[in-house]
């Protein structure tokens, strides 16, 4: 055991202690005493990180708990019909889930090319001295509390849109067939375009981070290979660059999916938390946290409250599936880079 | 010739749209920033932190919904700052590569981005429908949840970080490993584990949806937690939602006071792990 080589230090460690020294120590006690503060330390904190999946676990079981009422009612049927009727008490997901998709698709497609710009910016073209700042500057974004991405929308944001976006949007793609179904309707203001411009700049942020960081990860050697054969910069970043770093960016992009897809106080603000399917993309809508966060408190009856604790468990389950994903995607590309 | 020529345009173009997209980036950043400074500081003065909430149509201050913020967050990090540490201690010092570690990692880092309401649905569950009322321990202890993932990651990365040579010179002295841990590998990674205070302080102040239907919310003087606690950012969100004028300006001046402070707390564990690095 390791204890034996211990001894004689602890040994001199106790007599150096005047005290120690007139009371005798019975060094076989301290010894004891110690393994057993080793022990316990190691099962405490043992327990701490069985603890993380005590949390999941608990939000996993309070959530169908907690749903199983509606389940029982609905069944399946939850899942595809789009009534929601507190009157009636006839509830179906399928427009706060459609809601929370739509949005999450637009942030992601302004947020995806733009974040990977900013990190080729980052990566290739900014001066050295710029890099740090910038970079934190974008980080920041990610630190500001949704509830204030919230607040800005509904009073700045979206006025905005009313007048000035949305009025050319519905004149100049009116004419175009398909279009125009999309970008049809009154200027609200508010509604799932604004919802998802907001989410794509709170998810900005996570791309980019990510982004830079496994674009410096890419050995110097392949970019310079491919600057000594004559690539222009956006070549070597288009191929080079981009194809060794994909699964990592891929994972980026995915954590950022996860983040819009839960987001729920800049959304419940703007996004006008109306439960139907419209074609248009200017028309309100809602997503699933925005029918919680809205509805929870001033739901009546049970079959009310399990609906949205329903609600809850389908957010939990699609982000988790999508998060899981990201992950396993970061982890086998840190695999791969350390090995 | 010509296609060297379209090659450099191409590529002028698009580091062109790289560096617009950074513009574009870090304009969103000042908007926002500029337009908080620009509603919430005239509304900014010492009536503020001095006097409750007001009814709608009078003036008043945000004295309870920043007690109540200040409470909830204090006792959150009290609850979850522990926990994380000593997980997080379990996962970087004694099974950095068993399989619980592994798993514990994985379902932290989700955890760390899982959509925070679905935290409130689960404290509503456990606690205020046990209880029977809305509170404000359960209000703290959903946001001790959002803090332990935080906390259990920065731990984990900051004791990965001290060399083993410290821990080996530490045990081949004769130090148990679990004093070695608190004696030597806390203390070399102290820093780097404040700033994962640091940040779940900042994460968690600003958290609305888990404190909607947790805490609630309450328009008088109140320190019992047992009884509804009004916060900061559910006042924002009630005040700036309703169509009364004077509630809408204290929302924005609620607005800037959070913002500057979680900003001022990120900077700060920003610095404090930067300094680190360079030294």
């Amino acid at each position: 055991m390791q204890s034996s080589r211990r001894r004689p230090v602890v040994d001199v460690a106790f007599q150096g202690n005047p005290v120690a020294d007139r009371q005798q120590v019975d060094r076989a006690k301290v010894l004891q005493r110690l393994r057993l503060n080793d022990l316990s330390f190691r099962l405490l904190t043992r327990l701490a990180a069985i603890l993380v999946l005590v949390i999941l676990g608990g939000i996993i079981v309070a959530l169908i708990h907690g749903s199983l009422p509606a389940l029982r009612a609905f069944g399946f049927n939850f899942l595809i019909t789009d009534s929601w009727n507190p009157v009636t008490e006839k509830f179906g997901a399928i427009a706060p889930i459609y809601g929370t998709i739509v949005t999450s698709f637009i942030a992601m497609l302004i947020a995806v090319p733009v974040g990977l710009l900013i990190a080729v910016f980052l990566t290739e073209l900014c001066p050295m001295w710029l890099r740090r700042p910038i970079g934190i500057a974008i980080e920041l974004l990610a630190g500001i509390p949704s509830i204030i991405y919230g607040i800005w929308g509904l009073f700045v944001f979206a006025p905005f849109l009313q007048e000035h976006v949305q009025p050319l949007l519905i004149a100049v793609f009116g004419e175009i067939p398909l279009l125009s179904n999309l970008f049809a309707g009154p200027p609200y203001g508010i509604g799932m375009l604004t919802a998802g411009l907001i989410l794509a700049i709170m998810v900005l942020p996570f791309i980019t981070s990510i982004s830079r960081d496994v674009f410096e990860a890419v050995p110097p050697m392949l970019k310079e290979a491919a600057y000594g054969l004559g690539c222009t910069t956006w070549e070597v970043s288009r191929y080079v660059v981009l194809p060794f770093t994909r699964v990592g960016v891929i994972g980026g992009v995915m954590l950022g999916l996860g983040r819009a897809l839960g987001e729920t106080m800049a959304v419940t603000f703007v996004i006008g938390n109306a439960h139907r399917i419209s074609a248009s993309i200017l028309a309100p809508g809602t997503t699933i946290s925005a029918t919680i966060a809205n509805e929870f408190t001033e739901a009546v009856g049970d079959l009310y409250t399990s609906s949205l604790i329903a609600l809850g468990l389908i957010l939990f389950v699609i982000t988790f599936l999508v998060l899981a994903a990201a992950r396993y995607m970061l982890l086998r590309l840190n695999a791969r880079v350390g090995g | 010739m010509s296609l060297y020529d379209t090659r450099r345009r191409r590529n002028t173009v698009m580091m062109g749209f790289s560096f617009g997209a950074t513009i574009f980036g870090l304009a969103w950043l000042v908007l926002i920033l500029a337009v908080l400074l620009w509603e919430g500081f005239s509304g900014l003065s010492l009536a503020v932190f001095t006097q409750m909430t007001p009814p709608p149509g009078s003036s008043g201050g945000l004295l309870n919904p920043i007690m109540g913020s200040l409470i909830m967050t204090v006792i959150a990090v009290a609850i979850g700052t522990p926990l994380g540490m000593l997980a997080g201690t379990y996962m970087a010092e004694y099974g950095r590569y068993d399989k619980l570690s592994m798993v514990v990692r994985f379902i932290n880092d989700i955890l760390l981005s899982a959509p925070s309401i679905v935290v409130g649905l689960f404290i509503y569950e456990v606690m205020v429908a046990q209880m029977g009322h809305f509170s404000g321990w359960a209000g703290a202890v959903s946001l001790a949840v959002i803090v332990v993932p935080v906390v259990v990651r920065t731990t984990e990365d900051m004791l990965t970080l001290v060399p083993d040579t410290m821990r080996e010179a530490a045990v081949s002295i004769g130090l148990p490993r679990s004093l070695m841990i608190q004696k030597v590998a806390y203390r070399a990674a102290r820093a780097g584990m404040i700033t994962g205070v640091l940040l779940a302080v900042a994460r968690i102040s600003g958290e609305t949806a888990p404190l909607l239907f947790t805490a609630l919310n309450n328009q008088f003087w109140s320190l019992d937690l047992n009884a509804p606690v009004s916060s900061l950012p559910v006042v924002i969100f009630q005040f700036a939602l309703s169509p009364y004028k004077d509630w809408q300006a204290l929302a924005w001046t609620g607005a800037l006071i959070i913002t500057l402070a979680v900003l001022a707390l990120s900077i700060t564990a920003r610095a404090l792990a930067g300094q680190r690095k360079s030294s």
